[in-house]
């Protein structure tokens, strides 16, 4: 890849509450993965800062920057990024491995939020003998393991038929109207339809930064 | 770092992976195995000649007469000067640094050997009773040696070599106590020798006391030969001179003459076979490491193969929160593991391998001249193991880092 640098984002002013579930919309380009993955602290910023929790994500290790992601952060991905060799249960029961949480008891929790997201039943099986739907569900289970601060979804239902999209977008305000901060990376209008704020990117900078209407409360 | 859970998480890779794990574990598998058969086989060699070329004491020096190769005071060359009992006393009086010495006869003419109604032929020797201390290679294993009292006694005893002994007693029969009769004379059999080499057929020889010899058969008091050991902190070369010097001198064969004597210094040729296993050592080592370094670097390259391919999954676990010493661990203690389990197979393939052979070698008999007991100290086999350890370590290396540096940004990236 070389070491060439590259101006995605050409200075973002952003807030988000606590408690909110906001869609970022824009073409591929347009900076709108990079945006995540600073929130995610899986990428920095050159310049300016970006507060987490009323902490400071900046000149950070990479250990401190695991921990945070660890602790702080739950990701879903378009590709649902599940471990192959790991069944449903283990994979759910990831980031509290790396919590240093025994297996028997991580494996016990990871079973509780697989219920939450209606597979308790798979527990014992390997993603490849899930549908994507479900795959995707276990991812969700995954990011919430942890009791992050905030869930990063990037395109969560890209590699879905709208039939599950509807499924795991419901999941996904369900988490919302219980608390969960929730930010959705999507290039599909009906998806950021469903959030109740919804940002455009366009060239690394925020174009647009509406509250859907739908959803504003009176 | 070394938590069970890790250890599962690993095991959990490794089974994802058979054939790469087993493709990695092989080369090395092949490295530690060869190295362990090189180094059996070298040593294998190494018994082996030894056995046949390292008869005697190391330190021993054999000497027979030669003619002359020089004109000297007033005779000529190619004079033939035999060696008499006095020389040899002589010799024992005045040179220093001789620890044991006996002189060799054999009987000379077609005799036979009886036993009652039997009649073998063997080769018979006359020797003193410290010639055994010096041809190390033959051990009693039955009845005793010929001792002092033998040679100044002059007793009609003698000891006979296994093989001999097979061929002149019926079975069950104890050799010692029975008579032998040499040449219308009566030796009564005090041992049975067997002789610890491949090389000739010494175990068919009949010694008998060289006093004895020498009264009964041999009135001209001549020696064919004569052998010395040299003393405890003397140079085996330097005693091989002044032996020299003194039967020169006491024998007017001239000082430079070199062709005189027929010598055998078994320290000079202990120390050329050694020079020689030191070279075949080495080479042996040289060989075998680099068959495993070859091993090592093919797991490091498989490795780094590895950590491309799992690119993604390190990026999901930095993601959801591995830390780079997690992942650096993670690849390191896997390549550890494997090493360490690859190698300790071969390890094991190879010493069962050598005792295997060993087996084989004992129930078939084999005598081969140049190969025998091939084996390996445990010692290098245990030093073999912890090089290969810490050569895991080394191989894991380069991928631990590469891992430990992949962006879980761009390994996260949708294709």
């Amino acid at each position: 890849m070389g070491n060439q640098s590259l101006h995605v984002l050409r200075g973002i002013d952003l807030g988000v509450e606590s408690g909110e579930l906001v869609s970022i919309m824009g073409a591929s380009g347009s900076g709108k993965s990079t945006l995540l993955n600073i929130i995610g602290v899986l990428d920095h910023q050159d310049e300016g800062s970006y507060t987490l929790d009323g902490r400071q994500i900046s000149m950070i290790s990479e250990t401190e920057a695991a921990e945070i992601r660890n602790r702080h952060i739950g990701f879903i991905f378009q590709s649902f990024n599940l471990l192959g060799f790991k069944n449903a249960a283990e994979n759910v029961a990831l980031p509290l491995y790396y919590q240093g949480v025994r297996r028997r008891k991580r494996n016990a929790i990871a079973v509780k939020y697989l219920e939450m997201v209606g597979l308790a039943d798979r527990a014992e099986h390997v993603p490849s003998e899930m549908s994507g739907g479900e795959r995707q569900r276990v991812a969700i289970a995954r990011a919430l393991i942890a009791e992050p601060s905030i869930i990063l979804a990037d395109e969560p239902t890209g590699a879905l038929d709208s039939h599950t999209s509807s499924e795991v977008m419901q999941i996904l305000k369900n988490l919302n109207d219980d608390g969960k901060t929730i930010l959705i990376v999507t290039h599909e209008a009906d998806i950021a339809a469903q959030t109740k704020r919804i940002i455009y990117m366009r060239d690394g900078r925020i174009v647009e930064d509406k509250a859907d209407p739908a959803h504003v409360q009176p | 770092m070394f938590s069970l859970d890790q250890w599962q998480e690993i095991l959990q890779a490794i089974q994802a992976n058979k054939v790469r794990t087993f493709a990695t574990a092989f080369g090395v598998f092949w490295g530690i195995l060869m190295l362990i058969l090189l180094l059996g086989a070298g040593q294998g060699l190494q018994n082996g000649v030894k056995q046949t070329m390292l008869l005697d004491a190391i330190n021993s020096i054999w000497i027979i007469p030669a003619r002359t190769s020089m004109a000297y005071q007033g005779m000529p060359a190619g004079r033939e000067h035999p060696l008499i009992e006095e020389d040899i006393e002589s010799v024992g009086e005045n040179v220093a640094g001789i620890d044991l010495m006996s002189p060799e006869n054999e009987l000379a003419g077609e005799f036979d050997v009886k036993y009652r109604n039997r009649s073998t032929s063997f080769p018979v020797f006359g020797a003193d009773s410290e010639y055994f201390g010096i041809k190390v290679s033959q051990k009693i294993i039955n009845g005793r040696s010929i001792n002092r009292l033998d040679d100044v006694q002059r007793r009609k005893v003698c000891i006979i070599g296994e093989q001999a002994a097979g061929i002149i007693f019926e079975e069950g029969v104890d050799p010692v106590g029975e008579y032998l009769q040499i040449k219308g004379v009566n030796f009564r059999v005090v041992g049975v020798f067997s002789f610890e080499s491949s090389a000739m057929d010494q175990a068919q020889r009949i010694y008998i006391p060289f006093s004895t010899f020498q009264g009964i058969f041999n009135t001209d008091r001549d020696v064919t030969l004569f052998a010395v050991t040299t003393a405890e902190g003397r140079s085996g070369k330097q005693l091989e001179g002044d032996i020299l010097k003194f039967l020169k001198q006491r024998q007017s064969v001239h000082p430079d003459d070199n062709g005189a004597y027929w010598v055998h210094n078994q320290e000079e040729q202990h120390r050329n076979v050694n020079n020689l296993f030191l070279a075949i050592k080495i080479f042996i080592w040289l060989v075998g490491l680099g068959t495993l370094t070859a091993g090592i670097v093919g797991v490091s390259n498989i490795m780094i193969i590895i950590v491309k391919e799992r690119t993604r999954e390190i990026g999901v676990r930095k993601a959801l929160g591995a830390k780079p010493a997690s992942v650096v661990g993670m690849i390191l203690q896997e390549s550890v593991f494997i090493t360490t389990v690859a190698g300790y197979t071969g390890l094991v393939l190879g010493v069962l391998l050598l005792e295997g052979m060993n087996k084989a070698l004992d129930v078939l008999g084999a005598d081969l001249q140049f190969f025998n007991r091939p084996e390996i100290d445990l010692r290098v086999a245990l030093a073999a193991l912890a090089v290969l350890i810490v050569a895991g370590a080394l191989a894991g290396f380069v991928p631990a880092l590469k891992a430990a540096r992949v962006k879980p940004a761009e390994a996260l990236r949708n294709e």
